[in-house]
């Protein structure tokens, strides 16, 4: 498949104004302009398009869900927070396509009826963030942005708003709270944010990859989109691969596309001299899968049949000098430090798994501990307000059930036994 | 709280957040650049929802005082109608604010998986035994802080390391981030490009 997102990512001037208006910039935009709003969603919902943020949610529902009979304003929120450990898909269309984030902001505004389009940027994304600003300015001059967008009586302003470093903030409506100059700390659902989100207001939080699917879909037609991938799982896919491959990056490709021959032939493979061990497929809060699972055409519907979920697309790859047990504690260190703390099992459980994974990545567990693992994360999984108690449930339990054998070898050795290059030299027991 | 029957617990430290509450620090008012700078970005919200820039705000105060003080957070709280309390509430709960002192170049490595996997422990120790410190601590100087952070979502160029939250150098190895410690002390700001594989495209 020719890219379609990412097609000019490599051109020196590839993210600016002149560029992409030579390469069929902003012509979506104009024919969704000149369509009625519901004609637009409808669209969309023929697409079949589903969110690239990590649920795989369709799109055109979405919108369809945003109250229309309402005094109220409305607003996209566009989620470039992008903090899923092994995703950085949106900070390339961010930095390298902008005005595509852009027209798929102000056609998503005109579907749903909003006047601003408010962009979430992680705090750590500010060289992005310099780029998209120099661009929205030049947007804004030739009134592809603003009033009166292109002569039609439509009006739409973009906003770009830093975030300050959460993770958490990605979650659809802890980043509305975020956005809203408090912690980041969800909200109870119902109401969705189609119905009450940024100030009360009905507010549609797409991603940015999602929102830069829709300008090809108006621009190219449903029969083209739908021609790309396998049946409800559509269009182009950005996937991040990294680890331990020979060339990590990000590569676009339909979700016909094997993990396989993701990870072997768009990425190199594993580095030489060595053998797969276990693949993360969607990013850090999902379950691995073992090397015999990889011939499953990457999509949505197939890896969640596999045991596992695409979620962001961030495929992380380890070798056999990765040892298990350390896996678990990193992530279950990361998954500590972003728990917003709201609610009981994920901040204290969290806690006590990393305190056990830690005594047990030390060689100073016991066998009990490695039960006690799945006591704790299973009364975590399911019962906390947010997805995040079952991401931060994933990593140890699946951890423990693929590779029970590396942590009853930690005990049993009172060390780890897995040789690995890449490790710190001087890894104190305990240290962090 | 709760108690997990099979769970042993070290007495004394329940809780795991070891934040620290902002000093007073110096007097503080924004120096009208900073102001004006504020007051832009409030337009941008509806004239009710000021607090929607308290992010924006804090960040400035960060960039006067090198950290966040309890003085530059009521001057916040007073430009945008709320109370100390709440400005607080908001600023402890986000990483890329300090409410310490830092030093003059904060040295961020990210250690989550897929830089681990690519060398990212080494890059922690050589920079921790370069500088003399350990993780959390700044040098005698006042030069320089080294911290630890989550995934920067650039994990196709691990590891990477952040200086002063925006100045990325991806690719990190011992010797690159030794390289870019003598930099730095040779050339101060200008030894910080950005993002560095824009610089080499
Ligand atoms: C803990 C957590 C973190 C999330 N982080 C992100 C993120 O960084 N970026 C993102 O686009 N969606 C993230 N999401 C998903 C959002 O809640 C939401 O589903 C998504 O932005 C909706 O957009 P989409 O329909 O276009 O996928 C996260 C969800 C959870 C539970
Ligand atoms: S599951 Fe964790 S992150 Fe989500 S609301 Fe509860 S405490 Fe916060
Ligand atoms: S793990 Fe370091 S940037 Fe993602």
């Amino acid at each position: 498949m020719d890219p379609v997102l990412t097609r000019y990512v490599r051109e020196p001037n590839g993210h600016t104004l002149d560029f992409f208006l030579q390469h069929q910039g902003y012509e979506g935009l104009k024919k969704a302009l000149a369509m009625k709003p519901g004609d637009v969603i409808e669209m969309v919902k023929a697409s079949g398009l589903r969110g690239r943020g990590g649920a795989g949610f369709p799109t055109g529902l979405k919108w369809q869900f945003v109250l229309k009979d309402t005094p109220l304003p409305k607003y996209i929120a566009c989620n470039a927070d992008e903090s899923e450990p092994g995703t950085f898909k949106d900070h390339v269309l961010m930095e390298r396509n902008p005005h595509l984030v852009f027209e798929g902001c102000l056609i998503g505004c005109w579907a749903i009826g909003a006047k601003v389009a408010y962009i979430y940027i992680r705090g750590e994304f500010y060289h992005v963030q310099k780029v998209l600003e120099a661009e929205l300015a030049k947007a804004y001059d030739k009134g592809y942005v603003g009033k009166n967008i292109l002569g039609t009586g439509f009006d739409c302003d973009i906003v770009i708003h830093r975030g300050a470093g959460a993770y958490e903030a990605g979650e659809e409506t802890a980043l509305i709270e975020s956005f809203e100059g408090k912690r980041a700390q969800p909200r109870i659902k119902p109401p969705f944010p189609a119905v009450s989100g940024i100030y009360n207001c009905p507010t549609a939080v797409n991603n940015v990859e999602t929102l830069c699917n829709v300008p090809g879909i108006v621009l190219n037609g449903v029969e083209w989109y739908t021609s790309l991938g396998p049946d409800k799982n559509f269009g182009p896919k950005l996937y991040c691969v990294s680890g331990h491959v020979k060339k990590p990056g990000v590569y676009e490709a339909t979700m016909k596309t094997t993990l396989r021959e993701l990870i072997f032939d768009y990425a190199g493979g594993v580095r030489d001299g060595h053998r797969l061990k276990a693949v993360i497929p969607g990013g850090s809060s999902v379950p691995m899968l073992l090397p015999d699972q990889l011939d499953i055409p990457a999509s949505f519907d197939d890896v969640a049949k596999a045991g596992s979920m695409l979620g962001s697309a961030a495929i992380i790859v380890m070798d056999e000098t990765t040892c298990m047990v350390w896996v678990a504690k990193n992530l279950m260190y990361f998954y500590r430090h972003e728990s917003c703390g709201k609610c009981t099992p994920c901040r204290e459980g969290g806690d006590w798994l990393y305190k056990i994974l830690t005594r047990l990545e030390n060689g100073e567990g016991s066998m009990r501990d490695i039960d006690l693992i799945a006591s704790v994360a299973g009364n975590i999984a399911g019962k906390t307000l947010c997805p995040f108690g079952d991401a931060a449930a994933a990593p140890a339990l699946t951890t423990v059930k693929n590779f029970r054998s590396e942590f009853e070898d930690h005990v049993r050795e009172g060390r780890c036994t897995v040789p690995s290059d890449w490790r710190g030299w001087r890894v104190a027991a305990g240290a962090h | 709280m709760s108690f997990h029957p099979l769970m042993e617990y070290d007495p004394g430290r329940f809780h795991h957040s070891e934040r620290k509450i902002a000093d007073e620090g110096a007097p503080f008012v924004f120096t009208p650049e900073r102001r004006a700078k504020l007051d832009e970005i409030l337009t941008e919200y509806p004239p009710e929802r000021k607090r929607s820039a308290v992010l924006a705000a804090l960040y400035l105060v960060q960039e006067q005082e090198g950290y966040l003080t309890a003085n530059g957070m009521r001057h916040v709280a007073g430009i945008l109608d709320l109370t100390p309390a709440e400005v607080e509430d908001v600023a402890t709960y986000y990483v890329m604010f300090f409410k310490e002192k830092v030093g003059k170049y904060v040295l961020q490595v990210c250690r989550t998986l897929s830089c681990a996997l690519n060398g990212a422990e080494r890059v922690t120790e050589s920079l921790s035994e370069k500088l003399g410190i350990k993780v959390g601590e700044t040098d005698p100087s006042g030069m320089f802080t080294l911290l630890e952070f989550e995934c920067l979502g650039a994990c196709d160029r691990a590891p990477v390391v952040m200086v002063n939250n925006e100045h990325w150098h991806e690719h990190a190895t011992p010797e690159s981030c030794s390289k870019l410690i003598d930099d730095i002390k040779a050339k101060g700001e200008a030894a910080l490009s950005g993002c560095h594989l824009k610089v080499e495209k």
